[in-house]
């Protein structure tokens, strides 16, 4: 008898095992696309927020791969052409339009009140759905040292009241005049591509021009050629003409020659200001872009996540996207790599951010003056017909048939592709 | 005075100014690798300054092998250098053999249509990699391949989708078929009369006396193959896979590492170097004949 009994108990036992097999099923595993390869900083933050989620439930699994960033957006079209996408993909906020209207992208589903204390620039829109959202922002300024601006009777702007037009100009007109400096102003002609319109399409702004028609998206017609793009056109082709600004410039010149005194200023970004701190220290200033007329303006935007339209786990990929969110992986990136963190929670919590922290102004910088590169899926275009078109005028072209060709250029791309969505 | 004396001292002018100009030259095409190697070792700031001076060229100031380290670091080189050593060393070797026989067939048996086909293999020069990408790229992923994991469908992250697809070479074809095309047909004919086959006039008659083309061809597809890049960013996801050029932009950051970039470039030109070193007396001969014979 005893032994039935025991046997009875062994199979419920080994019933129980298979049950309990069963029932506890493997998590699925998420495939993530990151494009910070080589950044070890980036990677350890990115793998302890990973690890983190895997840790916090048992449904998903998130396996990372990391990509190059000068080559991501090339390796993730291709892998949309082959339908190899994976279920997070991470993408620069003024490409996201783009991939969201090529059916790359889902819209992104979370928790209602996720995004509301995030800066504007850290939230990708497209279609009125948010598709992406960035853990971080980055923006440009102003770089100067206060002695040089004191010693030469410059105003020092601030946030509340920046350089006008003329003011700055005249500005670049005493630095250069002091013989002191190879060039009064260094606007970064090192960088090209996405530098462009990301650096110089605010000024354009300014001057109250723009690289598209806003209120249609179908056309720069007027906008990016009209008046005000052509006045932009001449100040801009000026500085070079009056040797303000080098033309040319290498990698090396860009990197050093604030610091090492060859320009007096220099437009740079946050990523690039902590070596200029360590320079200058308390007379190293971050100053706003100067007011043409249209207001003080900067481009805003930077990496971010979002969920692949082929993923068939987009809950999942969702839920660890509002993980990541969390202020304290924000101020993780931020202390790790120097962006800006995207939420003003997360700012105070770190070093450099936070209130005092001695890059506090390139928060208020992101939360008052961003102004979103177009969000079209044109964009990609638009920004390469601009860098031409800016590169021309600097040396010399025609401004206004240099922006008449970018238009030209803008505007049929635009037609050939239907209006990517626009105009009904 | 005889005029003996003054051809001397011209041939002594001639040979000195050739010198010169061959030192010249020398230096020019020498100064960027030494550039290269010099700025690996010196830290990012002073390697930027030393750019405006020739003090770009020497070994001097801060000097350590930092840049290396920092270097293996950031990315799993080995695993880089690997498969580009693999990928580059499979295609050359294969590809040798397939496009040489492929050349021999032309240059050398006769079947109808030769010419035709001949023409259309020398016509597909004129297509760039380009224009056939994402065709390659849609064929590729739906081909099957039976591995170690079974048969599965797509070629996408692995060696051999880098290897198979640059197999064949329409300009080493080319390379070959004209090498081949003015050996002396004695040879062959003698062999086909003492009764080699097809097979062994190619493998013991042809081979043996071809081997600068077949240096010039390995040299030159090497270059090709080493470096690489649209490709294996198009099919190739997995870091495990990538090779060296593509690995490359893992050192182009935000704010760029110059030294740890220079370094990695030191390290990868280190197999180009040597085998270019260990062939270049047949390459050198090889285009030296080509270039004789028009």
């Amino acid at each position: 008898m005893q032994n039935k009994i025991r046997f009875v108990f062994a199979v419920l036992a080994v019933m129980l095992v298979l049950v309990g097999g069963i029932s506890a099923q493997e998590p699925t595993t998420l495939s993530m696309w990151y494009h910070g390869a080589g950044n070890e900083v980036e990677r350890g933050i990115l793998l302890g927020i990973i690890e983190d989620f895997n840790a916090s439930q048992s449904d998903w699994v998130i396996s990372l791969e990391e990509f190059p960033q000068i080559s991501y957006n090339e390796s993730v079209t291709a892998a949309a052409v082959a339908g190899n996408l994976p279920d997070i993909i991470d993408v620069d906020g003024p490409v996201m339009p783009g991939w969201a209207w090529a059916g790359y992208l889902a819209p992104l589903s979370l928790p209602d009140g996720t995004l509301d204390n995030f800066l504007p620039g850290s939230i990708g829109v497209w279609n009125e759905q948010v598709y992406s959202v960035g853990l971080w922002d980055a923006a440009v300024a102003i770089f100067a040292r206060r002695s040089v601006l004191e010693a030469n009777s410059i105003r020092i702007p601030s946030l509340e009241e920046p350089w006008t037009g003329e003011e700055f100009d005249a500005a670049l007109v005493t630095l250069q005049g002091t013989g002191e400096f190879e060039y009064a102003f260094d606007p970064g002609m090192a960088w090209t591509g996405e530098w462009y319109p990301y650096a110089f399409s605010p000024l354009l702004q300014s001057f109250g021009g723009d690289l598209i028609d806003r209120t249609t998206y179908l056309t720069a017609e007027n906008v990016l050629n009209g008046e005000a793009a052509v006045a932009w056109g001449e100040w801009w082709q000026s500085l070079f003409a009056r040797g303000l600004a080098p033309l040319t410039q290498d990698s090396a010149d860009r990197d050093t020659g604030f610091i090492d005194g060859r320009y007096a200023i220099q437009w740079n970004g946050n990523w690039a200001a902590l070596g200029a701190l360590e320079a200058f220290g308390d007379d190293l200033l971050f100053l706003p872009a100067p007011d043409f007329g249209g207001g003080s303006t900067i481009g805003a935007a930077s990496w971010q996540f979002g969920v692949s339209a082929a993923s068939e786990h987009q809950d999942g990929a969702n839920a660890f996207i509002a993980f990541a969110l969390q202020d304290e992986y924000l101020a993780a990136f931020s202390n790790g790599i120097g962006l800006i963190p995207a939420t003003s929670t997360a700012a105070a919590m770190t070093e450099n951010y936070a209130p005092g922290g001695p890059l506090e102004v390139f928060y208020e910088l992101s939360l008052q003056q961003a102004v979103l590169r177009p969000p079209t899926p044109g964009y990609a275009n638009i920004a390469l017909a601009f860098e031409k078109a800016a590169a021309d005028i600097a040396n010399g072209a025609d401004v206004q048939d240099s922006l008449d060709e970018a238009v030209d250029t803008i505007d049929a791309d635009i037609e050939a592709n239907g209006g990517y969505g626009f105009g009904g | 005075m005889s005029a003996q004396p003054v051809r001397t001292r011209h041939h002594n002018w001639y040979v000195l100014g050739s010198y010169t100009l061959l030192s010249i030259l020398a230096f020019v095409f020498v100064f960027p690798i030494v550039f290269m190697v010099v700025s690996s070792l010196k830290p990012d700031l002073q390697l930027l300054r030393d750019t405006a001076s020739l003090n770009a060229f020497l070994p001097i100031g801060d000097i350590s092998l930092n840049n290396y380290a920092a270097a293996f670091d950031r990315a799993p080189i080995g695993t880089f250098i690997f498969n580009s050593v693999f990928v580059t060393t499979v295609t050359v070797l294969i590809g040798l053999v397939i496009n040489s026989m492929a050349a021999y067939s032309f240059a050398v048996l006769r079947w109808r249509g030769k010419n035709t086909v001949l023409s259309i293999v020398i016509a597909t020069f004129i297509i760039p990699f380009e224009a056939i990408a994402i065709p390659l790229l849609l064929i590729v992923n739906s081909l099957p391949w039976l591995g170690p994991e079974g048969l599965q469908i797509g070629w996408l992250n692995s060696l051999h989708v880098q290897i198979i697809p640059f197999l064949v070479s329409a300009f080493q074809i080319f390379l070959f078929y004209q090498f081949f095309r003015d050996l002396p047909t004695e040879l062959v004919e003698a062999a086909r009369i003492d009764g080699a086959s097809l097979f062994q006039i190619y493998y013991r008659v042809i081979v043996p006396i071809s081997g600068p083309v077949f240096a010039t061809a390995a040299i030159l597809r090497f270059l090709d193959m080493w470096n690489q890049y649209l490709w294996p960013l198009m099919v190739v996801q997995s870091e495990r896979y990538r090779p060296v050029m593509v690995g490359l932009q893992y050192f182009f950051q935000l704010n760029i590492a110059w030294g740890e970039v220079m370094a990695y470039l030191s390290l990868v030109t280190i197999p180009v170097l040597i085998l270019y070193l260990s062939l270049q007396r047949a390459f050198i001969t090889s285009i030296a004949t080509t270039g004789i014979k028009g």
